[in-house]
């Protein structure tokens, strides 16, 4: 078995008196189709905010391909092959999404930096920016302001712009939260076409999406793992159905 | 529908028949480009209204010969806005002592042509050296914080720095400036004149190489991570933008435009103040860019052009007043004008665009 491609040790990230991560370790091994479950306020976006360097955890580590990064800064993991997407929206409003691709791949191949150097000096990278919005279903909006594409489209550009940074491990983080129906298909399909070798973590409140997408499952409560396993047996677990479900009766 | 669209589907169209070509014309270019590239090439090119700007400005003097200081000012104050759009427009950072850098650049361009040499390029390339070193050493001042933050920290440098200047008589000459500096001919051929000639022209080829490099360096991968850090800091720092090495760079780069302001100020006038530190300078150039928007690199120029022209107008009419004057338009414009003036423009760039003569300028409106 190779060694996963990310891991938390004993990780722990204390609000005040607040414990929003209880001690979490977590592997994702390589290539998997991975979701993090659990209800609102479980501490999910926190931990992911950690992995991506938002937040500082308060203890413990974090491992990315067997490097601790646990003090590193985000755009230094983006670099190291972790990226993620937005459970609300961050995108460059003012930038069309061609320009934003193109943002994504020069960091990646190190020109941020470079100051008299043309956009298109790298014609590859402007196809494969080109490519990547037809991928992510984005080629018939490439050229239009991010702030005025359909809710539906900035959903997919936030997907199409982490992957764009080439990454082994993606963050979702609720990708269809409030998408509309009409435009919730195409999502769903994006998801499911992610290649493989692209190690998957799903962030998400939609059973649906996660039964269809997930081969392994772990839930969070109150910052806490109560269970980790194949989708069946999370299923059929019943303090994953108690603690789960419970908490989840009360939200809308 | 005057002019001819000829590829617009006209049902009704008003040409006689022998006039419309009987088959659609070839695509127009042979080599295969992907529109993506393409998007990317429209985006940097040369619009036409670019152009006319620039020859406007050129053939400016020779039409009207007796304005030429106030054309010298209006270049040196246009580099300047340029260079506050650089941290404004472009990385979305607020200052309100932006003449910090300006000053700086005068002092070091006259007290160089008086102690040193008195060549106009060597003092400019001074000048901006001395500017961008201040420029790095407070860029790390305005890396964190809100835009209110931001706005006392740099009102703060710019205090600091003019107390420092009103102090150090020595090496400033205090409150009575550096007088008597006598500059060179530019490149050794052209002497300054009394009507100023030589002044707009020095000011305005500085101005336009300057200009060239902020597009060339706003259009570059640089450029955009900027653009990414204004949008959003939280998304740019998720694509891989070093937020704070970006901020670094491009504070200091604005410093040398603004400190080449300076000397371009100190060497045509021949002559440094304190009054080139003055808050009003920092406060000026804030309405310089609100008139003409921010994050296209022409905003300065053209509220620029504006500002000076309104400010001479109306100190030429109403000399005890025109403070008030100058008040009461940046109340109206921030309170409203600004978006019919804009709204206007863009009604206007629609229109020429709808002729196909011209994207105009292109580029971000506020």
């Amino acid at each position: 078995m190779s060694a996963p491609v990310l891991e938390t040790l004993d990780l722990v990230k204390r609000f005040g008196g607040l414990l929003a991560t209880n001690s979490v370790s977590f592997t994702l091994e390589r290539g998997a189709r991975h979701a993090l479950i659990g209800p609102n306020g479980a501490g999910k976006t926190t931990f992911v905010n950690q992995l991506t360097g938002v937040l500082k955890p308060s203890g413990g580590a974090i491992r990315l391909e067997g490097r601790d990064v646990t003090h590193s800064r985000p755009e230094a993991r983006v670099r190291l092959g972790m990226s993620r997407t937005f459970q609300i929206n961050q995108l460059f409003r003012t930038m069309t999404p061609l320009e934003m691709l193109l943002l994504v791949l020069g960091e990646r191949e190190g020109r941020g930096l470079h100051l008299w150097s043309r956009l298109d000096a790298r014609a590859d990278l402007v196809r494969e920016a080109a490519a990547i919005a037809e991928r992510f279903r984005l080629d018939d909006v490439i050229g239009e302001t991010i702030a005025t594409l359909s809710y539906g489209k900035q959903r997919q550009l936030e997907i199409a712009a982490a992957f764009a940074a080439r990454p082994k491990v993606l963050l979702l983080d609720e990708p269809a939260a409030g998408v509309p129906e009409a435009e919730r298909q195409d999502l769903l399909n994006i998801v499911s076409e992610l290649p493989a070798e692209v190690s998957v973590l799903l962030i998400e409140h939609d059973m649906d999406l996660v039964f269809r997408f997930a081969t392994r499952i772990t839930v969070l409560v109150n910052g806490t793992v109560i269970a980790e396993g194949e989708p069946a047996a999370i299923a059929a677990d019943p303090t994953v159905r108690a603690a789960y479900l419970g908490g989840e009766s009360g939200d809308a | 529908m005057t002019a001819g669209t000829p590829s617009a589907p006209l049902p009704a169209s008003p040409l006689p028949p022998e006039i419309v070509p009987a088959a659609p014309p070839p695509a127009p270019l042979a080599r295969d480009v992907a529109p993506a590239e393409q998007a990317v090439r429209r985006a940097r090119r040369w619009k036409p209204a670019e152009f006319l700007f620039w020859t406007v400005a050129l053939v400016a003097p020779l039409v009207l010969p007796r304005s030429m200081l106030l054309m010298n000012e209006i270049a040196i104050l246009a580099l300047f806005a340029l260079s506050l759009d650089l941290i404004l427009g472009y990385a979305g950072i607020v200052s309100l002592g932006h003449a910090a850098f300006l000053g700086v650049g005068a002092y070091a361009a006259g007290l160089f042509a008086l102690n040193v040499n008195a060549d106009p390029l060597a003092g400019l390339l001074v000048a901006m050296l001395t500017a961008s070193a201040l420029g790095f050493l407070s860029s790390f001042l305005v890396l964190r914080g809100t835009d209110l933050t931001r706005l006392m920290v740099t009102l703060g440098v710019a205090l600091l720095v003019f107390e420092a200047a009103n102090s150090w008589r020595s090496l400033t000459g205090g409150a009575d400036g550096l007088q008597g500096i006598a500059m060179d001919p530019v490149l050794g051929l052209f002497d300054f004149d009394l009507k100023g000639r030589t002044a707009y022209l020095y000011s305005l080829a500085v101005l336009f190489l300057l200009f060239l490099a902020a597009r060339r360096m706003m259009g570059s991968p640089f450029g955009l991570s900027l653009r990414a850090i204004r949008d959003n800091r939280l998304r740019a720092s998720a694509s891989g933008v070093g937020v704070n090495g970006r901020l670094v760079v491009v504070y200091t780069l604005a410093a040398a435009y603004a400190g080449a302001a300076g000397a371009l100020l100190a060497q045509t006038t021949q002559f440094v103040s304190l009054d080139v530190l003055e808050f009003h300078r920092s406060a000026d150039l804030m309405l310089v860019l609100i008139i003409g928007g921010t994050g296209w690199l022409y905003g300065g120029l053209i509220g620029a052009v504006l500002f000076e022209l309104f400010q001479d107008a109306v100190a030429a009419a109403t000399p005890q007043y025109w403070q008030f004057w100058v008040g009461l338009l940046l109340v109206v414009f921030v309170s409203g004008g600004r978006e019919a003036v804009h709204k206007a423009g863009a009604a206007l760039r629609r229109k020429i665009a709808g002729l196909k003569i011209a994207g105009l300028f292109g580029g971000r409106r506020p």
